[in-house]
This record gives C-alpha cells, sequence and structure tokens, in this order.
C-alpha cells in the first residue's frame, strides 16, 4: 500500500500474519486506533503493539449498492466495528446476508483480501454455538 | 472580537448548473468581478482576495492566480481549503483581514465545475482523497456510505425513519420549484425520494445533493465605508467554528456533531437564540447532515430532527425556512463552493429580491457549512445593520 511508514508497516506485517494489532499507552494503559506516534489521551511516546482479541459489535454500517470503483462489486457492507478493546475501525462485513446485518452485532475478525487490495482484517457475525 | 463593524456590500452568482462555456477559474473571475461592480465599486478598490481552491483544476496560488485574471493587484490574497465548510471559513478570515488591517475590502470568490469539466482521473484522485488511505479508503468507502453510516446511527439511535431523511429533498424541492435559478425545481414527494435508486441504505440518490458547476462572491468591508455604497450593509453578528474529527471511524459519537459547538458559539456572539432565527442557510449535503444539524444548532430537541423536517417546518410557510434557494440537494452544489449560495440567497432575501419565494420578515440569518464528514463546522449569525 503506497505511502505506509514503518509505523504502520507493524499493523500491516500482522495483518499479513493474520493478527489484529492494536496499540497501547504504556503510560496510560489506553489503546487507540488507528495507530500513532503518540498516544491519543496523554500524549505519551511510550507505546505497545498488542494484538486484539478480534471481537467486536457492529456500531454502524451501510450497504453500498454503488461501489467506489470497478474494484468493488456491489452490494458490499460497510461497517464501523467497535472492538472489545473499546477502539473503533472501519472494515467489512462479510459471509453475511445484508439485509440480515443489525447494529449491535456480534461479529469476529477474518482476514480477506478486499477490492484489489492484498487481505484486510474484514469481519463475520460470529455464530451462537 | 466584535464583528458587526463588518458589512457584506456586495454579491453575485454566476450561470449555475450545467455551465459548459466557462470552466472553474473563469467561473470564479466572472465572480468576483461580478460581486465587486454590485458593490458599486471600481476593481482597484479591492485590496483583499480570498478564493477556495478548485477540486477539479486544482492549482497552487489560487487567490492569487485569479487576482492576476482579473488584473487586481491585492496586498492580501488568502487560498482556503476547509472543503465545505470553506466558505464561512473564509467569511471570518476576510472580517479578520479588515479588523486586523490586511485589507480593507475583501472579495472572498469560490467556483468549480464538477458537472461539466471533472475528469474520470480526477474524479478518482478526489474520491481517494476522501477518508484515511490506509484505515478507511482500503475498504472502498463513498461519500455517500460515510453518511450513510451517520444516518443508521440516527435510525438506530432515535428512530428516525428513512422517510423523514426524505422530507430533506421534499422541502428542498418546494423552494427549488419558486427559483429559476435552480438546477432541479420539480416537486418531488416522500414517496419520490424512497423509490429513488439505492445509493448506500438508507441513503437513495434523492437523499444526496446534486453536481454543478458555478461560482459566487461577496465583497466585505467595514461598515462605515459600507454606509456610502449602495446596497444596506449586512452585517456579521455571530460566528463560531467545532471540529471533533476528521475521519468518520474516528467519530466519538455518530450522531451529535460539533455544529453544537459552532451554534452556540455564533449565537452566544450574536447575542441571540435559535427562536430568534427568521431563515436557516444549512449544509444538505446528504440528507443526514441536514437533520442532525436542525437538531445540534438547537432548532429541535436532540432526535427530533425527522419530526421536525416532516413537520413542513423547513418549507414555504413553515415556522424555519431553511434553504430557500433550494440548498445543495437542488439548487447548486459544484463542490466545496456549496454553501456560498446560502450566503448569496440570503443576502437576496434580505435586499427583498427572492420574488415568489420573499420572506416577509427577515431580521437574522443562521448560515451552516461544514467539512468532512460532518467533521469540521462554521456557523455565521447575519443581521441587518442597525
Amino acid at each position: 500500500m503506497a505511502g505506509v511508514d514503518q509505523l504502520n508497516q507493524v499493523y500491516f506485517d500482522g495483518v499479513a500474519d493474520g493478527q489484529l494489532r492494536i496499540q497501547q499507552c504504556k503510560d496510560c494503559a489506553a489503546y487507540q486506533f488507528y495507530p500513532r506516534v503518540i498516544c491519543k489521551h496523554c500524549s505519551s511516546e511510550h507505546l505497545s503493539w498488542t494484538p486484539a482479541s478480534g471481537r467486536g459489535q457492529v456500531a454502524s454500517f451501510t450497504v453500498v449498492r454503488r461501489g467506489v470503483s470497478a474494484a468493488f462489486e456491489a452490494p458490499y457492507v460497510i461497517a464501523l466495528i467497535d472492538l472489545e478493546e473499546g477502539v473503533r475501525m472501519m472494515s467489512h462485513l462479510v459471509d453475511v446476508d445484508p439485509e440480515q446485518v443489525v447494529t449491535g452485532m456480534a461479529v469476529t475478525v477474518l482476514f480477506r483480501s478486499v477490492g484489489e487490495a492484498d487481505p484486510q482484517p474484514v469481519f463475520t457475525p460470529v455464530v451462537a454455538s | 472580537m466584535d464583528l458587526s463593524n463588518i458589512a457584506i456590500v456586495g454579491s453575485f452568482e454566476t450561470d449555475l448548473g450545467v455551465v459548459t462555456d466557462r470552466g472553474p477559474m473563469a467561473l470564479g473571475v466572472q465572480a468576483t468581478l461580478g460581486a465587486i461592480a454590485d458593490a458599486g465599486l471600481k476593481p482597484s478598490a479591492i485590496d483583499g482576495l480570498i478564493t477556495c481552491n478548485s477540486l477539479v483544476t486544482p492549482i497552487m496560488y489560487h487567490a492569487e492566480a485569479t487576482a492576476e485574471y482579473c488584473g487586481l493587484t491585492p496586498r492580501h490574497c488568502l487560498s482556503v481549503g476547509t472543503g465545505g465548510g470553506t466558505t464561512y471559513t473564509a467569511l471570518r478570515y476576510a472580517a479578520a483581514a479588515i479588523q486586523t488591517g490586511l485589507a480593507s475590502t475583501v472579495v472572498v470568490s469560490m467556483a468549480d465545475s464538477m458537472r461539466s469539466f471533472m475528469t474520470r482521473d480526477r474524479a478518482m484522485a478526489v474520491q481517494s482523497s476522501s477518508g484515511h488511505p490506509h484505515f478507511e479508503q482500503p475498504y472502498g468507502p463513498t461519500v455517500p456510505a460515510y453518511y450513510a453510516l451517520i444516518a443508521r446511527a440516527h435510525m438506530d439511535t432515535f428512530g428516525t425513519t428513512e422517510a423523514q431523511f426524505a422530507e430533506a429533498m421534499v422541502s428542498s424541492r418546494a423552494w427549488a420549484h419558486q427559483n429559476p435559478t435552480a438546477q432541479y425545481r420539480e416537486r418531488v414527494t416522500v414517496d419520490d425520494v424512497l423509490a429513488s435508486k439505492p445509493i448506500a441504505d438508507p441513503l437513495k440518490l434523492l437523499d444526496c445533493s446534486i453536481v454543478s458547476d458555478g461560482g459566487a462572491a461577496v465583497v466585505l468591508t467595514t461598515l462605515e465605508r459600507a454606509r456610502d455604497l449602495p446596497h444596506a450593509p449586512i452585517v456579521l453578528k455571530g460566528y463560531g467554528e467545532g471540529h471533533h474529527y476528521e475521519h468518520i471511524s474516528q467519530a466519538t459519537d455518530l450522531t451529535q456533531s460539533a455544529a453544537a459547538d459552532s451554534g452556540k458559539a455564533a449565537f452566544e456572539q450574536a447575542g441571540i437564540q435559535p427562536t430568534d432565527i427568521d431563515l436557516a442557510q444549512l449544509y444538505d449535503c446528504f440528507s443526514p447532515a441536514l437533520l442532525i444539524q436542525l437538531e445540534d444548532l438547537g432548532f429541535c430537541e436532540k432526535g427530533a430532527g425527522g419530526e421536525f423536517l416532516a413537520s413542513g417546518a423547513t418549507q414555504p410557510g413553515g415556522k424555519l425556512p431553511v434553504n430557500t434557494h433550494g440548498g445543495m440537494l437542488s439548487h447548486c452544489h459544484p463542490g466545496n463552493p456549496g454553501a456560498i449560495f446560502g450566503l448569496t440567497e440570503a443576502i437576496r432575501q434580505y435586499r427583498g429580491e427572492a420574488k415568489e419565494r420573499q420572506l416577509p420578515h427577515l431580521e437574522h440569518t443562521l448560515l451552516h457549512a461544514q467539512g468532512g464528514i460532518m467533521s469540521s463546522h462554521a456557523t455565521v449569525v447575519l443581521g441587518r445593520a442597525n
């Protein structure tokens, strides 16, 4: 991906290894996403990377009916996911009937190619066992 | 700082809608010179020029290039770029430039040609500049999709319905129907909106603003100088901004925007309340944006924006006329300059030149614009000079 610096490369290396990495502040213990060189809560520069649980909930979503480009075949579901660690990220919902998606739905991470890009973290509903 | 010694003395709109015989720079020049003439001034009287860069043909030194094209030699030039909020941020910069002595008479001019001069490559570049390059763009979001996330959150939190969002376009067209310069003038019903092409659920085509060509400009100077000019001066009574985030995935609350901050600051400075507003010119890029601004600016309770729109309050004859020109949903939306037509329409209303849609009483106008995805907000309160 163009313009990825060393910091963000840690995240994308994790994705390539099937791991969703987020940052945690060593001073105030808060998590944050997207990655930053400072903690957005306390401005500390002492940050560590930690694997996220990959579990979360749908905060909001939309079924895109008119794709952004030929690489994205509509319909697809864009969602904001609240991870268990308390951070929010944009992603896709996959392996789900778009009509069945609801806010608050429990989801878990997968890694899958999106558009023409390398694999990205995407989410799918947790199936009750 | 008190703003009420700064007056708007000139206003001009170019041809709007589909304009194929001239591009963004030529439209901007036409707007600039038109506003200067409307103010009863010669171009040589202009010593400040503030412009908004074109998305279609962006250039370095946009304001300077516009001045050069017009044959102006101002002592202050500034090209601003705060997205959709640019117009009102620029208006405040113009006031600041005058108050701090950078210039005495300033033109704020903006134009673009998204409809007729946008190339496919450029459209892709603009689209890919919207959203975080590494943490949003890889998922293929569209601009309507960002607003759809907000709309969905509003539905889930407050029970707002798709039919209530549809009322934004119904209201817009009710006004645009009375405005000969509006790009789309045919009245629509809620059912028409609901039946229009799905774009990003819950938003349909008629929840989205139009794509246009066009430009406009205004001239500002001190109230003292304004007294000698042909039009009754319109003064800035209040201004405020609010900025909570840039990327939608970083918003901590999808349904509460920084319009609450910008509106509060503008009302406080003007010394008035939302109930004192006779005309609200809001940023209707997508129906949920309009609905949330009505709430966050204090025109109705939080969560009641849908009911407020459905009540007809914003339509002709309603208690809060909104976007009497038709707004960006129907009148003109050439890109970043979209909000300026809310200002030029307000000036037309103050002058009593709005014909069929003329408001019977107009003291205070609220202007609101936003950039990003409900991200950067600017609010202005206008009034008549004492």
